[in-house]
């Protein structure tokens, strides 16, 4: 199924202050691979993510999602293909309540009635988060609001599934639940995360982008294994790596 | 500061109320806005002069409030709030129009007093029924509607935004004025010269932040089109909603009924 496949080309996002937070990264993903995309504060993951479904666009460099191009033509098709979890659920969020909130993208792709009802309810279920259905999302935690944010994505049952930090914010229970729900999830996946031992659970594939550029891009254990690489771009080993604190066995 | 977050907490509260259940929230949101419409019209078509007349179409507000178990001193709260700003729209009434209209003993009501009540009234009946209208059937719904009625897309998708940003602006300010009390350490901030600072700073971080849940809109496939979850369809019970109200206010604006009353009673005492 090639239209679970993303082709990013000599990517390049100025932004208009002057910031080069993108500066030249090619990689391809292909149907079912599921990547994670690592790096310190500010080395342009979110910036990289939001290119994925043209939230933002491209200074120069190219987007492929399967056979298309990502153009102002086919971003409709493309939005509904990539389903796009943002590192802030407060900017994604905005209608009255839970449920309707999770409705908003089903109703967008045209379904109604019953329909609505199972796949919110489903959407909801998946992310533990059913008994919230009814608060207005302003009223959650922040864990809340972020499970509650994956679901309005999962309830468009998208082909692809990029999210921004899924696991911040969230208590030991919720991130083992969200990691076993990304487990099941089949399709293709990619994420940021400084959540290292998920993504030793999860993925892999590992990009590392440090200011702007990938700096190494392979099998998740081999670099987690380099160290120098690892300090080169201000990260370290998962702690599941590291030696016991205690008797220092690894 | 926390007040104005309180107030949009309230007027958030307005679009949850829509979600009970009732004989009123089940109507079809076109018979709603249909007859929210032609109270309006009817109400605000009264000479400027006009009070007592009035006050019968309260029944509309009354009548809806009972029926979909609405909290009434919510209501009444909101437009109480609102009151002043009216005020201040009349206040200049009493002063250009003085010609004398009644007397009440050996004091004359100026036309400028009985137009300033006048006006009050009928902004206090307006007002309501916009605000019951919300109430039973929600911003979206009510959006949605008015674009079923006519009322081109680009106007209602307007609307709709204008209502989001609304919330966005006031929870931003609620945040910043929130960073700003914590840090001036009790006194009034750096007066004015950080004050303008931080109004700036919060309209760019309001807009940049409307910019990011549009975006999030966009990302779930939001074209315009709006959709609402109740599902209805224009029955007996909608044109029965709709030709009893339009009954009523059509002869309560034609008939004299306050007079009418007048008479009768007049007859009685006779
Ligand atoms: N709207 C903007 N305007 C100007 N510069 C920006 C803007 N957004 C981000 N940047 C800059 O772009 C760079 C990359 O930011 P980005 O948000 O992609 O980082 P990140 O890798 O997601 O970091 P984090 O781990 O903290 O989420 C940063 O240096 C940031 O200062
Ligand atoms: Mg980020």
């Amino acid at each position: 199924m090639s239209h679970h496949i993303i082709e990013v080309t000599k990517l390049q996002h100025v932004y208009p202050d002057g910031t080069i937070a993108i500066k030249d990264v090619s990689f391809r993903i292909t149907h079912g691979e599921s990547v994670a995309i690592i790096g310190a504060n500010g080395a342009g993951k979110s910036t990289l993510l939001q290119h994925l479904n043209g939230s933002l666009n491209a200074t120069s460099g190219q987007i492929r999602i399967g056979d298309t191009q990502l153009t102002q033509g086919t971003l409709p098709n493309i939005r509904r293909t990539v389903g796009m979890v943002f590192q802030y659920p407060d900017d994604q969020l905005f209608m009255p309540t839970v449920f309707e909130d999770v409705a908003f993208g089903p109703l967008n792709l045209g379904l109604s009635g019953s329909e609505i009802e199972r796949c919110v309810t489903e959407a909801l279920e998946r992310v533990g988060a059913e008994h919230l259905r009814a608060k207005p999302p302003y009223h959650l935690s922040g864990g809340e609001k972020k499970r509650v944010a994956i679901a309005t994505v999962l309830a468009m049952s998208p082909d692809i599934l990029v999210m921004d930090e899924p696991t911040s914010g969230l208590d030991p229970f919720a991130r083992r639940q969200l990691i076993s729900l990304l487990r099941d999830f089949k399709h293709t996946k990619i994420f940021t995360s400084h959540d290292l031992d998920m993504v030793l659970d999860l993925c892999q594939r590992t990009i590392i982008l440090h200011e702007g550029t990938v700096m190494a891009d392979g099998p998740t254990s081999d670099i987690f294994r380099n160290e120098t690489l690892l300090s080169a771009c201000r990260l370290e080993k998962p702690f599941s790596m590291q030696g016991c604190p205690v008797c220092g066995r690894t | 500061m926390i007040s104005i977050n309180a107030a949009v907490i309230d007027l958030k509260r307005l679009d949850l109320l829509a979600n009970s259940n009732s004989l009123i929230h089940s109507l079809d949101a076109r018979a709603k806005v249909i007859v929210t419409f032609i109270f309006i019209v009817s109400v605000v078509s009264f000479g400027k002069y006009e009070c007592a007349r009035l006050l019968p179409f309260l029944i509309f507000p009354v009548v809806t409030i009972l029926l979909a178990n609405l909290p009434p001193l919510y209501f009444v709260r909101k437009i109480v709030l609102l009151c002043p700003f009216i005020l201040m729209v009349g206040l200049f009434n009493p002063v250009f129009d003085r010609t004398v209209l009644y007397h009440i003993g050996q004091i004359g009501i100026s036309g400028g007093w009985v137009s300033l009540a006048s006006l009050l009234i009928r902004s206090i009946l307006t007002i309501g029924a916009a605000f019951l209208l919300v109430g039973t059937t929600g911003f979206t719904a009510t959006c949605q509607t008015l674009e079923r009625v006519g009322i081109p897309q680009f106007f209602v998708v307007q609307l709709l935004f204008l209502h989001r940003y609304l919330f966005v602006l006031a929870d931003e300010t609620s945040r910043t004025s929130r960073a700003r009390e914590l840090r001036s350490c009790g006194k009034k901030g750096l007066g004015i010269s950080s004050f303008g600072s931080l109004v700036g700073h919060l309209l760019l971080r309001t807009w940049l932040r409307a910019e990011r849940i549009h975006t999030a809109m966009l990302a779930r496939g939001f074209t315009g089109q709006i959709h609402a979850l109740r599902q209805s369809h224009f029955g007996m019970y909608e044109l029965c909603f709709v030709l009893g109200w339009s009954l009523i206010f059509i002869s309560l604006r034609m008939l004299d009924i306050p007079d009418a009353l007048r008479t009768l009673a007049a007859g009685f005492a006779q």
